[in-house]
């Protein structure tokens, strides 16, 4: 057993860094392409932060088995904080232009800081909301991500005309840690890396002992007390651990933007960022799989992207194209028909590895073989 | 070892149990017998730290379990065995088992005690990789009782054990309870199939609406027309 989980460490390094490689390679090689520039490493960005929305509210809603919609008041901390830190760095002289090593430090630190205080407004949230179960958790927690953005809203140094035209005065796009075309594609490296980090920890989290605890409390909360588990530690401690993601989420969020307005954070908007298109990326790729909360991420960036950019959408007759002005109604459709066509979501609660990828397609195509003998000793014999 | 003295319990308004007092001494095998909605669940979770208690004491070895919370009571050698079945459906029979001992920091105690539990249940051994929701009712009773056993307890508490479960089966369960009892295992049972409980038990107690209407050996308790009539339909 130890002897696998070490060769799994270093088959996943090896990878990794073969990854990163190959993606440096392609930076230097399509640099200066347009397409790349323009379209891809931004949508890369958005990628980037959705998985970790993702992934992160999978360990409350799929592991902990608690529904929380106010997943992207969170998110709305970490990107006000973190360009509210950056904006101060950047008027004590800290940093002047977006290169050296003093930016990058400052950048990793708001990131940082991001994190933490939204992982300390999940805790002070989850002290009191996980006293509550299922709908009126819910409830709660839909009301918490409303007031998060009110509270912004109502700080004077925020606004709500957003950090460019706030009394922050200064943009967050020309002093801050908004990022134009050129500096996305300088610090890509920056966001692929803090995901693959984030990752990293979610996954030892859920096979740690914490991750045993809270599926054994997802499953049964009785009996998980029983067996000397304290209930509401664990709960509000994957509460404040989700949210601290969130909040690094948000932070990358504020750099692949140049402005940052409170409703984009709205539970109202029509946009990608709502606490609800969160829901629909969870529930499509898995409860309790994250590597389905990674795939659906991808999956529904790409069907937003192509809702609001695809030509095809377009050409579409007048009654489908009136469905695709409205991406919410998309969205609601998606989570119906995963609800009703596969509840188990994509991948159920199946986690990828590369040391079990091999055995597992054999075992399932196995299983699958057996099933269709099945099926065809069960026609010869009507 | 186990006393409950003058016990008050509510759910809200209701009082549903009203200063009812219980010993359980070392080694001995004592039921709670009584109908639908006389408050024996209620006493096993107010004792196991699941509910509060309004009033009243419950000492463990002389130790007040009153103020202590769920998780902390299983440290003292006290463990539950939830009505239900309640197992975790989604993990592993082994993985539950390992749930069970999550107090435990010693990976060599670990081993040991899941060895003792699939002693116990040879059948838990068998389908030690299965998911617990696909375990048969007998099998699943059998897992939250081999749950409760992984922490080595000095005193089970067990609810219901035989609900649900076929006739052959029921027997089959009472077989392992009355195993654990000579092994040592102090045991205070709940049950409603009074006729099995008290052929097992070396005391009994009979609740009435929250009230201890009987007390005594089991044997005159079997014995007793009263209870002959209500519970043991004879």
């Amino acid at each position: 057993m130890k002897k696998r989980t070490g060769k799994g460490y270093i088959i996943n390094t090896a990878v990794i860094a073969v990854i990163i490689v190959a993606f440096a390679f392609i930076k230097s090689a399509f640099g200066g392409n347009e397409q790349f520039r323009l379209i891809i490493v931004p949508s890369l960005w958005q990628c980037c932060y959705l998985i970790i929305l993702a992934a992160s509210l999978n360990l409350i809603l799929g592991f902990l088995g608690q529904l929380s919609l106010g997943h992207c008041g969170f998110m709305a901390i970490g990107a006000y904080a973190a360009a509210l830190i950056s904006l101060a760095f950047q008027r004590a002289g800290v940093f002047t232009e977006k290169a050296g090593p003093a930016f990058v430090l400052v950048l990793i630190g708001c990131i940082l800081a991001a994190g933490i205080l939204a992982a300390l407004v999940g805790l002070l949230v989850g002290i009191p909301a996980l006293r509550l179960k299922g709908d009126y958790l819910a409830i709660i927690t839909l009301g918490f991500g409303m007031i998060i953005v009110n509270i912004i809203n109502n700080i004077p140094f925020a606004g709500q005309e957003g950090l460019s035209l706030g009394s922050a005065s200064a943009s967050l796009y020309k002093n801050g840690l908004g990022f134009g075309t050129a500096s996305k594609v300088t610090y890509l490296w920056v966001a692929l890396i803090v995901t693959l980090i984030c990752l990293t920890m979610m996954f030892m989290f859920i096979r740690s002992k914490y991750g045993r605890a809270i599926k054994a409390i997802r499953d049964d909360e009785i009996a998980a007390s029983a067996s000397g588990i304290n209930t509401s530690y664990y709960k509000i401690f994957t509460f404040t651990f989700s949210a601290f993601f969130a909040g690094i989420a948000g932070a990358l969020y504020a750099c692949a933007n140049a402005t940052l307005s409170t409703s984009s954070f709205a539970f109202t908007n029509g946009g990608i960022l709502n606490s609800t298109f969160i829901v629909v990326m969870v529930v499509l790729g898995g409860m309790g799989s994250l590597t389905g909360s990674v795939v659906s991420a991808i999956v529904m960036f790409f069907v937003n992207y192509q809702i609001k950019n695809g030509l095809w959408v377009k050409s579409l007759p007048g009654f489908l194209g009136g469905i695709f002005a409205y991406p919410m109604l998309v969205y609601a459709i998606i989570l119906i028909a995963v609800i009703m066509f596969r509840p188990r979501g994509i991948f159920g609660t199946y986690e990828f590895s590369l040391l079990n990828f091999v055995r597992d397609i054999k075992e399932h195509r196995a299983k699958k073989a057996l099933q269709k003998a099945g099926n065809k000793e069960a026609k010869s014999n009507d | 070892m186990l006393e409950v003295k003058d016990l008050n319990v509510f759910y809200g308004a209701i009082h549903a149990i009203k200063g009812i007092s219980i010993k359980v001494n070392d080694g001995e095998l004592v039921s709670l017998v009584g109908a639908n909605g006389a408050g024996k669940t209620t006493i096993l979770h107010t004792i196991s730290g699941l509910l509060p208690a309004a009033t009243g004491e419950i000492l463990l070895d002389g130790q007040n379990l009153q103020k202590m919370q769920a998780n902390k009571i299983i440290n003292l050698g006290l463990a539950h065995v939830p009505e239900g079945r309640h197992v975790f459906a989604r993990l592993t029979v082994e993985e539950n088992l390992r749930m069970g001992a999550y107090i435990l920091k010693d990976q060599k105690k670990i081993s040991e005690n899941l060895e003792m539990v699939y002693a116990h249940f040879p059948r838990l051994r068998e389908r030690y990789k299965q998911l617990a929701g696909t375990l048969s009712g007998g099998e699943q009773q059998m897992l939250a009782t081999g749950r409760a056993l992984m922490t080595n307890p000095k005193m089970l508490l067990m609810d219901e054990p035989s609900m649900g479960l076929s006739p052959i089966l029921v027997k089959e369960i009472f077989a392992i309870i009355q195993e654990l009892h000579e092994s040592g295992i102090t045991i205070l049972l709940v049950e409603q199939n009074a006729k099995m409980a008290l052929a097992i038990s070396d005391r009994a107690y009979v609740l009435e609406t929250g009230t201890i209407a009987m007390e005594g050996s089991a044997k005159a308790l079997s014995e007793d027309d009263r209870v002959r009539k209500a519970y043991l339909g004879a």
